[in-house]
């Protein structure tokens, strides 16, 4: 037998125990899959979480998004960013004129190039109200998932109507992007770790600063 | 306030270590329940729920005391004992040792008795429904939480609420009280130095207390803390909560 | 091997687990420890009070972890079914599916696989299943250098130690012990540590970011393994605060993914339930910083080879024990190791495994068999207080497992030699009240004897186990049973 067949069939014998083929009659689930968390506020939630983390949330109308975009970049003293192909083309009209350099990852930049931008400005695929989570599905507004992984700051814009309650709502927005193959990366708040004392340090491998515009 | 109607017919499980080392304890279970207008009954053929033998893995050593267990209470309503570790395991582990017999009878047997089985505090919240057993006991005492109490017989807040109506007595929170006293059974001479470790920080936080009692509702629980502080000349007093609640102003005359 | 003894590419650990003594002798040791004592203390009471606020957020947490057991159960109980599905699913997304029988065999197949890339070292993701099989020991003794980039795990590297904790793998450690083995060793195995270096755990973090950002970027095979693996899409999914998960995952141009067969979920829908359990058991925030799913091969993002290797190394036999299994329900949060009063007071180390703690005291002597006199004392290693049970988020009965498997050892030969006997003596004293009531005499007798005094101070064996640190009551002059006689003679039962 070869390993493959050895283990199931080591895993058949474990389980003669087990006469009911039927997963679903055999071990019922009673959870009630993608219900919302009740809250007052979803958009209230969303802030206060994310804040929690030590990210920078501001709360912007939708129209005034790419002058916010420049000049939160400006006040994180960011001289170099990318841009993932399908970003909103006006927040690079507003970053190019606020005198950020624009690095396109077309052809794709490799990781020693990355690594000398500042940062990275995203759309979002969703938020999540009750653990302030950022969910990218690595959609063309969002790159692939390098792009906001090796420079310092990542400035992420997250639209009013992308915030859900809670990991429920999340998951099952996000079901087709998965079945897709699209890889989903969760961000809540910057790196960070507790290794040492179990004292929290924000800003780790990850990117040290996370700066979050809600549009609404 | 008690009544002095007839209560129910009750068969005390004394529990062994209460049978042999702490004799105070079941016998005020009988003062405090016959106050109570309860009748009780202490069935004869009674010996131990058997954890002894079950927590150490000897499965086989237990089992008589499950069939010692049901033919002395089977024919009771209440079973009441002063131990959450003892009930607990009656409720817990009295069905898996029948099951491990083989013995159908004894499985089904088990089971029914075990429901029918309380803890000393259950007994009185739950089913005579009264808190104020109308005790006496004019004393600073601490209360610690035993861990098969809480997490196996999950008697809740009982033990507090009887506490709380107890006229004269001053309740001290004990610090880190849900964290066990390193007792364990056999654990306590199977992994000694650690159960010393445990009960010394116990013995620390209960000394922080300045109570004159530490009171518990397992006197195993109690015998291990208390051998702790009397070894360090402590001063600390042992007593069951049923001891105390046993208690009335008239007796204390 | 037939290639010359080379120097060490990475720190070599300072001990091996195999041959560890059993539980009690490891404890003794770590108990005359202070500075750990300290240590664990701090780090174990501070979770605990970030677990129980996180946890006392969500409304409805004993539903959630409901079907958290319900779902794991099932999935254990048709794991042929759900691994199947996996396989196809991964193969049908560009991945590579090896199986391993056991550790040396998973070994086999990843030091392949990186030999095969041609290059000489790895960079790895804090993985479980890696430790277990020992897969730094193996590629390194293959020449392949493995550097392990969680911060926790590169302390415990540099530190030539072994972890303590299966969340916190350094929480043995303090910030002073972490500066100074930064200062010594980072220089020896790339970027050093600066000179200035304080012990601010901020500045510790951030010397580690530099010391492998250049690993990161140079690296061409990362290993990871998967905290859960979706059959209905073929993702798997890795769990991290630091980033060097991602990096791992996402820079290299292979990845390959080391998993214990049991981490299998269903559905994608099923990680509504698992990432709520998870960062708010373990590091008891209401999300871990960063998630990373992938499904096989993305093109144009991340690697574009990607292998799983699904590891059974015992888990086959776990499985097998229809009581036992549930341990196969662990998602190693460490909410047990958290709350556990025995784990607070000896550390991980004591455990002699890489899991440690109530869940390494059932799964442990599970996966390796009940044979060693470490594996025999395990189920031991604990006061059945049952704070383990209560806090794990898959509801895994740990007290009643550990009961069980102390019923599997007592039925070995190797117990302490006088057990079996103190036990049947003590069988019958208990099995009939006569017998009970016949011993008492002897109780009551002594209990006249010893009237003088309340408590006896220290004893010889077999009572100075008890009385080397615990007075010892004196027994009743009178039984319980004698007094009720005595007292209700006019035929009460």
């Amino acid at each position: 037998m070869n390993a493959r067949e050895e283990i199931f069939s080591r895993i058949r014998t474990a389980l003669a125990d087990v006469t009911e083929p039927d997963p679903a009659l055999d071990v019922p689930i009673e959870w009630v899959y993608q219900r919302p968390t009740p809250m007052a506020d979803v958009l209230d939630r969303f802030v206060e979480t994310v804040e929690d983390y030590k990210a920078l949330v501001v709360r912007v109308p939708a129209a005034e998004v790419p002058t916010r975009v420049a000049t939160l970049l400006r006040g994180a003293e960011v001289s170099s960013v990318v841009l993932p192909a399908g970003i909103d083309p006006t927040w690079r009209t507003a970053i190019v004129a606020a005198g950020i350099e624009v690095r396109e990852d077309d052809p794709p930049l490799d990781r020693m190039e990355l690594n000398e931008i500042d940062a990275v400005v995203t759309a979002a695929a969703v938020g999540v109200a009750e653990t302030g989570t950022i969910i990218l599905d690595h959609a063309a507004d969002q790159g692939r998932r390098a792009l906001t992984l090796v420079p310092d700051t990542h400035l992420v814009v997250v639209r009013a109507d992308q915030v859900v309650s809670d990991v429920p709502e999340a998951v099952g927005r996000l079901g087709a992007s998965v079945a897709a193959g699209s890889p989903l990366t969760w961000i809540s708040g910057p790196s960070a770790t507790s290794d040492i004392e179990l004292s929290r340090v924000e800003g780790v491998h990850g990117p040290r600063k996370l700066l979050v515009i809600l549009a609404e | 306030m008690p009544s002095d109607a007839a209560g129910p017919r009750v068969a005390l499980f004394a529990t062994c270590i209460n049978d042999v080392m702490f004799p105070d304890t079941p016998k005020a279970v009988v003062t405090l329940l016959e106050r109570l207008g309860c009748t009780v009954e202490f069935p004869l053929e009674q010996t131990c729920c058997g954890q002894l033998f079950t927590n150490t893995g000897y499965y086989d050593a237990a089992v008589p005391n499950v069939r010692n267990y049901v033919k002395a209470f089977e024919s009771y309503d209440y079973i009441v004992g002063p131990s959450g570790s003892c009930v607990g395991a009656v409720r817990h582990q009295h069905p898996m040792l029948a099951d491990h017999s083989g013995d159908a009878g004894l499985a089904k047997a088990s089971r029914e008795v075990a429901l029918r089985t309380y803890d000393i505090s259950e007994f009185l919240v739950d089913v005579l429904q009264v808190t104020d057993v109308g005790a006496y006991f004019p004393h600073r005492v601490t209360y610690h939480p035993t861990c098969h109490s809480v997490r196996v017989a999950k008697v809740g807040d009982r033990p507090y609420q009887l506490l709380s109506k107890v006229k004269g007595l001053d309740l001290v929170a004990l610090p880190d009280a849900d964290q066990c006293c390193g007792f364990g059974g056999t654990f306590s001479v199977k992994n000694p130095d650690v159960s010393v470790a445990m009960g010394a920080d116990k013995a620390r936080n209960v000394r922080s207390t300045g109570a004159e009692y530490l009171v518990t509702g397992d006197n195993a629980c109690l015998m291990h803390i208390t051998g702790l502080l009397h070894r360090e000349r402590a001063g600390i007093k042992p007593i069951h909560l049923a001891q105390i609640l046993a208690q009335t102003e008239a007796g204390a005359r | 091997m037939t290639a010359e003894p080379q120097a060490r590419r990475t720190p070599a650990p300072s001990s091996t687990y195999l041959g560890m003594p059993k539980f009690q002798k490891n404890a003794k040791a770590k108990l005359d420890d202070p500075q750990l004592r300290k240590n664990l203390r701090y780090a174990t009471t501070t979770i605990r009070a970030k677990r129980a606020e996180r946890v006392a957020e969500v409304a409805d947490w004993e539903e959630l972890r409901q079907a958290g057991e319900a779902i794991k159960t099932r999935t254990l109980r048709h794991l042929d079914t759900y691994l199947a599905q996996l396989e196809e699913s991964l193969t049908r997304n560009g991945a590579t599916v090896h199986w391993a029988r056991d550790a040396a065999e998973a070994n086999q197949i990843v030091i392949g696989l990186v030999q095969a890339k041609g290059v000489d070292e790895v960079v790895k993701v804090k993985s479980m299943a890696t430790q277990e099989i020992d897969l730094n020991e193996a590629l390194e003794q293959a020449g392949i250098a493995a550097w392990e980039t969680d911060l926790a795990e590169l302390i415990v590297q540099l530190g030539h130690d072994r972890p303590s904790h299966i969340l916190v793998p350094a929480i043995h450690r303090n910030r002073a012990e972490v500066r100074e083995i930064f200062l010594r060793e980072m220089k020896q195995y790339g970027t050093p540590a600066p000179e200035d270096v304080s012990d601010s755990p901020a500045e510790l973090a951030g010397a580690a970011r530099r010391h492998l950002r250049e690993k990161f970027l140079r690296a061409k095979v990362g290993i990871s393994g998967a905290n859960f693996a979706i059959a209905e899409t073929g993702s798997l999914v890795v769990v991290e605060s630091e980033g060097n998960g991602r990096m791992c995952l996402t820079l290299p141009e292979t990845l390959i993914s080391v998993v214990g067969i049991e981490k299998v979920l269903p559905t994608i829908a099923d990680l509504e339930v698992f990432t709520r359990l998870l960062p708010r058991s373990s590091t008891g925030e209401r999300m871990n910083p960063y998630t990373s799913l992938w499904t096989g091969v993305t093109p144009g993002d991340g690697p574009q080879e990607v292998h799983v290797v699904l590891v059974d190394n015992g888990r086959t036999k776990v499985l097998s024990d229809p009581i036992g299994r549930a341990a196969l329900r662990c998602i190693r949060c460490s909410a047990c190791l958290n709350i556990c009063p025995v784990y607070e007071r000896v550390g991980g180390h004591a455990y002699g495994s890489v899991y440690p703690g109530p869940i390494g005291a059932i799964l442990g002597p599970q996966l390796r068999g009940i044979e060693t006199e470490l594996d025999k004392s395990l189920p031991y290693a604990s006061s059945l207080c049952g704070a383990c049970g209560d806090v794990c988020p898959v509801r895994i009965p740990i007290p009643d497992i550990l009961v069980h498997l102390r019923h599997k050892v007592a039925q070995t030969k190797h117990v302490p030699k006088l057990e079996p006997t103190a036990i049947a003596l003590a069988g019958w004293a208990l099995s009939d009240y006569r017998n009970l009531q016949f011993l008492e005499r002897f109780s009551t007798l002594a209990g006249k004897t010893l009237s003088s005094r309340s408590h006896l101070g220290a004893l010889p064996w077999p009572a100075s186990p008890w009385t080397n640190a615990r007075d010892l009551p004196v027994p009743a002059q009178e039984s319980f049973r004698q007094w009720w006689k005595n007292s209700h003679k006019e035929g009460e039962r």
